[in-house]
């Protein structure tokens, strides 16, 4: 029983992508008829200025919200779990915690409601587009990378920091080489989480950007709704090949890095 | 120096989280207003305090809206019960499969997210479409002569719906069915108990927090979708999400848009509290 419900799953979770990826090389205008072996719709997408354009956008974005996620993020998974009691902690938490529950559209609006309101304030930022999506996809991965290291330090004894510290190792010391190493991995994981986040993410994009920063998501969006999918299915063909490429080289150094 | 870790953080969740949701809060009993950005804050020192209820008071008086609500939570409540059903019997069956194949199982539940979200939505939108994938496999057996209209319908919604939000479902399941002691299973079954009857008494109470925190990680997010209903649902399909996104972005009524936040949040806040302490107890 168990067994048929499991492959009958992974087989709903399947179906698309495998007709996706097979159909990105028909020859047929029309998505999902088959016309024939071809490559013309990775022709037409490498030739897609507008698409490289976004996308090249959209990966600067993601590394640079992810990493300044990671900064962020491990110094607020590191406070929740290994300093104790402080004024206003529960609010820290809280707030570290909130973007991983509000809903997508409330995130976006009032995210963009607050860049309108600083701006009114102190001039910054002048103009909204590449920069405000930075900040908002960095302040979501800050929350998603806050979780993963503060599960990782919370399942690790801190004794062995305090050890450090016993033996004359300041602080800072005690901070690189013992704890660092330990939750390097936790760090990587949530670099990747918070870059796919920012490459996937559509709708807080969309009312925080302005006309100077069209993310990739933002374009596909666009296509979708004027029903051009056959670009869009060799993009995916195109993504998930990258992904597999980058999660094998992840996975294989992670390995590395627990071992 | 030993500040840095907590102050850095601190100073940033103030200024894009506290402070952002204070403003839409602030813009929820705003002016709508002619000028950029369109609306007038209900402070100002030349006029005082004048709050404006009009935005909230829409949201309970106009059909519109109320229905909106429903709608998002009959299809939030639908999407998570579904991903339930189906993720369910999947989490079993990853904790039953032998430890060698438990994470090939495991990614292959993750790995068909690695083409994106959006073109996964388009993918259904291919093979649902008039002259798409299902009516293309019909037309060519003979079996019909007209298209069937599969997109732009519930049905085609809520498949997009439970294959965005399966993971979600089935991950916490999962976690939650592993950590269960299997020699309560093997005892009742020595005591006599059909495995129906084990699987009612034993797994089903013991899986039930689980399960609970599996429907309100899909419900939450669920409640104010946007993108789905837009690309795969019919017209009518008005959500929380998609009728705040065409305030905003149409009518260009930020204090509406604001309420419609304010409200989603108020209806959310119940299963978000439930949900932080189930995940505080494990």
């Amino acid at each position: 029983m168990t067994r048929i419900g499991l492959w009958l799953g992974l087989g709903f979770l399947w179906l698309p992508v495998l007709l996706l990826a097979g159909y990105a090389f028909s020859d047929s205008r029309v998505p999902f008829q088959w016309g024939g072996f071809s490559l013309r719709w990775f022709a037409a997408l490498a030739a897609n200025d507008r698409l490289r354009e976004a996308a090249w956008l959209s990966l600067r974005i993601a590394a640079g919200s992810a990493t300044l996620a990671v900064l962020l993020g491990g110094a607020t998974g590191w406070v929740l779990a290994r300093r104790g009691p402080f004024a206003g902690r529960a609010i820290f938490g809280a707030l570290a915690g909130a973007p991983l529950v509000l809903p997508e559209v409330v995130t976006g609006l009032s995210l963009l409601l607050g860049f309108v309101l600083l701006q009114a304030a102190t001039g910054w930022p002048a103009e909204r587009g590449a920069t405000t999506v930075l900040l908002a996809h960095a302040t979501t991965g800050l929350a998603y990378v806050a979780v993963v290291v503060q599960a990782r330090l919370a399942g690790m004894d801190a004794s062995l920091e305090d050890a450090a510290r016993d033996l004359g190792a300041t602080p800072w010391v005690a901070f690189r080489t013992i704890t660092l190493p330990l939750i390097l991995p936790s760090l990587l994981a949530g670099w990747l989480l918070a870059f796919t986040l920012s490459l996937d993410d559509v709708v807080v994009a969309s009312f925080v950007s302005g006309p100077a920063g069209t993310t990739l998501p933002m374009v596909v969006f666009s296509m979708l709704r004027l029903g051009l999918t056959p670009e869009v299915n060799a993009l995916a063909v195109v993504i998930l090949a990258l992904a597999l490429l980058v999660g094998g080289v992840a996975g294989w150094a992670l390995r590395r890095v627990g071992n | 120096m030993r500040r840095i870790p907590l102050l850095v953080p601190a100073l940033w969740l103030l200024g894009f989280v506290a402070l952002p949701l204070l403003v839409v809060l602030a813009l929820a009993i705003s002016q709508p207003g002619d000028g950029v950005p369109p609306f007038v804050l209900p402070y100002s020192a030349a006029t005082g305090w004048q709050p404006n209820w009009e935005p909230l008071g829409l949201l309970v008086q106009d059909d519109y809206y109320f229905s909106a609500f429903l709608q998002s939570l009959r299809v939030a409540g639908g999407t998570a019960a579904l991903c339930l059903l189906l993720g369910f019997p999947m989490a079993l069956g990853i904790t039953r499969a032998t430890p060698r194949r438990r994470p090939l199982l495991l990614m292959a539940v993750l790995l068909p997210f690695w083409t994106g979200f959006l073109p996964r939505i388009g993918a259904w939108t291919g093979i649902l479409r008039d002259e798409g994938w299902i009516n293309g496999l019909l037309r060519g057996l003979g079996w019909i002569d007209a298209p069937l209209p599969l997109l732009y319908s519930d049905t085609a919604m809520f498949l997009g719906m439970v294959h965005a939000y399966l993971p979600f479902a089935v991950l916490p399941l999962y976690a939650s069915l592993s950590r269960l002691d299997r020699t309560l299973e093997d005892a009742a079954a020595d005591l006599g108990a059909r495995p129906a009857t084990v699987f009612l008494t034993v797994t089903l109470p013991l899986a039930a927090p689980g399960a609970v925190a599996a429907f309100l990680l899909v419900f939450i997010p669920a409640a104010g979708e946007y993108v789905i209903p837009e690309l795969l649902g019919p017209p009518e399909a008005l959500l929380v999400g998609r009728v705040l996104w065409q305030e905003f972005f149409q009518n260009r009524d930020w204090p509406v848009a604001a309420a419609l936040a304010v409200a989603l949040l108020l209806v959310l806040i119940l299963p978000i509290r439930l949900f932080q302490r189930l995940e505080a107890r494990q």
